[in-house]
């Protein structure tokens, strides 16, 4: 028992120890501040509104730059659309196919089982058209830039100070572009200066302005509408498997506690004639 | 192995079996019958517990190699189709992936366990240096396996992790070639990395078996640290004692395993491996899995002024200090070997130890400290805080472990594992 508890304080002792030592990778900019997703915590759902509504932001704003080569038109339907406003929605798209019969590439319009079509045929294109920096493709944008889209826990074993959840940071970043740099910094020709980007230097111009889209069920765009959904849209572009890993995550542990419990109870009986 | 089987079947079947290959008698022996001290705390879960966990990452593993591609093209590509086409595929992913910090974490405790209550000590010196042995194919397993998805930091810290080899004089740089296949970091070596994940996990099976053959010959230590002497007063058929104890004990990690599955699947993991590896763009800050922070902390302790460093090296001539940093690194489980004669007491259990006691907890928190400090940019304060953790490493289990072993006046034990069983009762 003494060395139970021994043992819990050791670790409790370390949990802080590792809290308190928090130092910044050097580079990285300042972290962002926490916003209350829909799909936090342990029963977070995604918001199929939001999520539609930052489809749309993507397609009319992000998806002339960026690609998202891991969605394909099918998975759309996770966003709550039917199989045929998902057709519909892929027929918009022009897609390479072939080669055919006579050997010719043809272009074609998408199907719900085509790949979301990139920008620019590869990244050379990409970085010509962009001053030379290709943007990132967007796919695993939130898990690459935070500690997942959803973690229930939001500090991470690697970084201590913890990463930032991957919605809150994309949400910092495209609200947080200041119109003039501070005095002490140098900004390079051609970059544009980010309160969050790490090193704050950013090739991207800012993307999002108040009216930018206008959203189909009504809702007002401002900037930071806009900036929310879009992460909201992307955290699931990362994590399309959350909803379901969460609602099994339930079910499995309430039966592993049951277990569990039984198994207490059954170790209890079995060693009960020992003593 | 010891242990009799007074074994006997009405089957016809079993009979015939058993007459030709004595398998039941055998289970019968060494699972069911196999005599084991009744006074075993839960820190003695931990050894089946890392069977398990073993099993798991070897069945969960096999089911992602049907789906993995092991190209530098594809890899990246073939784990996101795991993770979104597959049936269930991020499901075995995470599993896979978090198996391999729970093996971890459970194989620490392990290990942590055997030096409190002094398993290592005779006649249970193989056994536990076998156990070393499957700690150290246990890291090449999770070192090659974290390269496979092709991440920012798979390419990286393989890169890094590969390179120390070429600070060996001589054959270094013959290593290091023979690790990649060429002359980079690429499809060759993602190709071998995955040849050998593959196989280094049968390899730890063996020596599992290995482990549980020495074990079954003497039997478990136990918190008094005192031998068997009476096995009708002292010990309990494994089966159903230790059975149903090791399953509730199963029980409470598979709820701790699931947390970290289904709520936090990404939290031993960094963020910049799920960028594509990009040989051209170096991560601001590589680091190795959390497992291997206090190792990648002793090696980065050797910079060319640390006054170990200058004494290993007489001064600097003998060897570079990035060499001296991956011997030490080597050695510091490797050291471990010797820790049955290093430790020369005569009595087991720290429970009767108080020095060995006080300074065994002073060793832990200097492990803690060096995964902390590995995990760090070393800058500032943490370098030196490294190298005295570092200093302290080895000061322990070479000097402290053997003087202590001589200076301290162990506490009176009890005459029997019954009598400390009464005793406690009372």
């Amino acid at each position: 028992m003494k060395m139970t508890k021994t043992l819990t304080a050791i670790a409790l002792g370390a949990a802080i120890l590792t809290g308190a030592g928090a130092a910044q990778a050097s580079g990285s900019g300042p972290k962002a501040p926490s916003k209350d997703w829909s799909f936090n915590g342990i029963f977070g759902t995604y918001d199929r509104a939001a999520l539609q509504r930052g489809f749309q932001v993507f397609r009319n704003v992000c998806a002339s730059c960026h690609s998202l080569d891991l969605i394909a038109f099918r998975n759309l339907e996770a966003l709550g659309y039917s199989e045929d406003e998902v057709k519909a929605i892929a027929a918009n798209y022009e897609v390479q196919d072939g080669p055919n019969e006579e050997g010719d590439m043809f272009t074609r319009p998408a199907t719900p089982a085509d790949r979301w079509p990139a920008p620019f045929p590869n990244a050379k294109a990409a970085a010509a058209s962009n001053g030379g920096a290709a943007p990132p493709d967007l796919s695993l944008i939130a898990k690459a830039r935070g500690s997942g889209g959803d973690s229930a826990i939001r500090v991470s074993m690697l970084q201590p100070s913890g990463f930032p959840l991957g919605a809150d940071y994309l949400h910092a970043l495209l609200t947080g572009y200041e119109e003039t740099a501070p005095a002490d910094f140098a900004l390079p020709e051609g970059k544009y200066y980010n309160h969050y980007f790490p090193g704050h230097a950013i090739s991207m111009a800012p993307p999002l302005y108040e009216d930018a889209v206008e959203y189909e069920d009504g809702t007002k765009a401002t900037t930071d509408q806009l900036a929310s959904d879009v992460s909201t849209f992307l955290a699931w572009a990362s994590e399309p498997e959350l909803e379901h890993r969460k609602n099994l995550g339930i079910k499995v542990i309430l039966f592993l506690i049951v277990l569990t419990a039984m198994l207490y109870a059954l170790k209890r009986r079995i060693w009960s004639d020992l003593h | 192995m010891s242990g009799t089987s007074n074994f006997q079947s009405n089957s016809r079947v079993v009979n015939w079996i058993e007459h030709r290959l004595p398998v039941f008698s055998f289970l019968d022996s060494q699972l069911h019958q196999y005599p084991t001290p009744k006074n075993l705390n839960y820190f003695w879960n931990f050894g089946s517990l890392a069977g398990i966990v073993l099993v798991i990452m070897i069945v969960s593993g096999i089911t992602l190699a049907m789906h993995y591609t092991p190209h530098v093209d594809m890899a990246f590509g073939s784990v996101e189709r795991i993770m979104r086409d597959v049936n269930s595929g991020w499901l075995i992913r995470y599993i896979h992936m978090n198996g391999a910090s729970m093996f971890f974490i459970v194989v620490y405790i392990h290990i942590f366990r055997g030096m409190y209550y002094g398993s290592y000590k005779a006649p249970r010196e193989i056994l536990w240096m076998i156990g070393i042995f499957i700690l150290l194919a246990m890291m090449a397993t999770a070192f090659m396996g974290y390269v496979l998805p092709w991440g920012q930091m798979s390419f990286w810290g393989a890169t890094v992790i590969t390179n120390l080899f070429s600070a060996i004089p001589l054959v270094g740089e013959w290593i290091v070639q023979l690790l990649w296949g060429g002359f980079v970091v690429d499809n060759p070596t993602l190709n071998r990395f995955f040849s050998l994940h593959y196989l280094l996990p049968f390899v730890i099976v063996g020596l599992v078996f290995l482990h549980l053959w020495a074990l079954h010959m003497h039997h478990s230590n136990n918190p008094t640290g005192v031998e068997i002497k009476d096995e009708k007063q002292d010990t309990i058929p494994f089966h159903p004692y230790y059975t149903i104890k090791d399953l509730y004990g199963l029980g409470i990690m598979l709820i701790f395993f699931a947390f970290f599955i289904f709520f936090a699947p990404n939290y031993f993991g960094h963020p910049d491996n799920y960028i594509m590896a990009n040989s051209l763009v170096t991560p601001p800050h590589i680091v190795p899995e959390w497992y291997f922070l206090p190792f990648y902390a002793i090696l980065r302790a050797f910079t060319s002024d640390y006054w170990v460093y200058q004494v290993m090296s007489l001064g600097g001539w003998l060897m570079t200090a990035k060499l001296a940093g991956v011997i030490a690194m080597f050695a510091s489980i490797l050291v471990l070997l010797f820790l049955p004669w290093l430790d020369r007491s005569r009595v087991r259990s720290s429970k009767y130890r108080p020095m060995n006691r006080f300074f065994f907890w002073v060793f832990v928190l200097d492990c803690i400290i060096l995964g902390w400090v590995g995990g760090q940019a070393p800058e500032g304060a943490l370098v030196l805080i490294g190298q005295i953790s570092t200093f302290w490493y080895f000061f322990h289990i070479i000097i402290i472990v053997p003087l202590i072993s001589v200076l301290e006046r162990p506490k009176p034990l009890p005459d029997s594992i019954a009598a400390s069983v009464t005793q406690a009762a009372e």
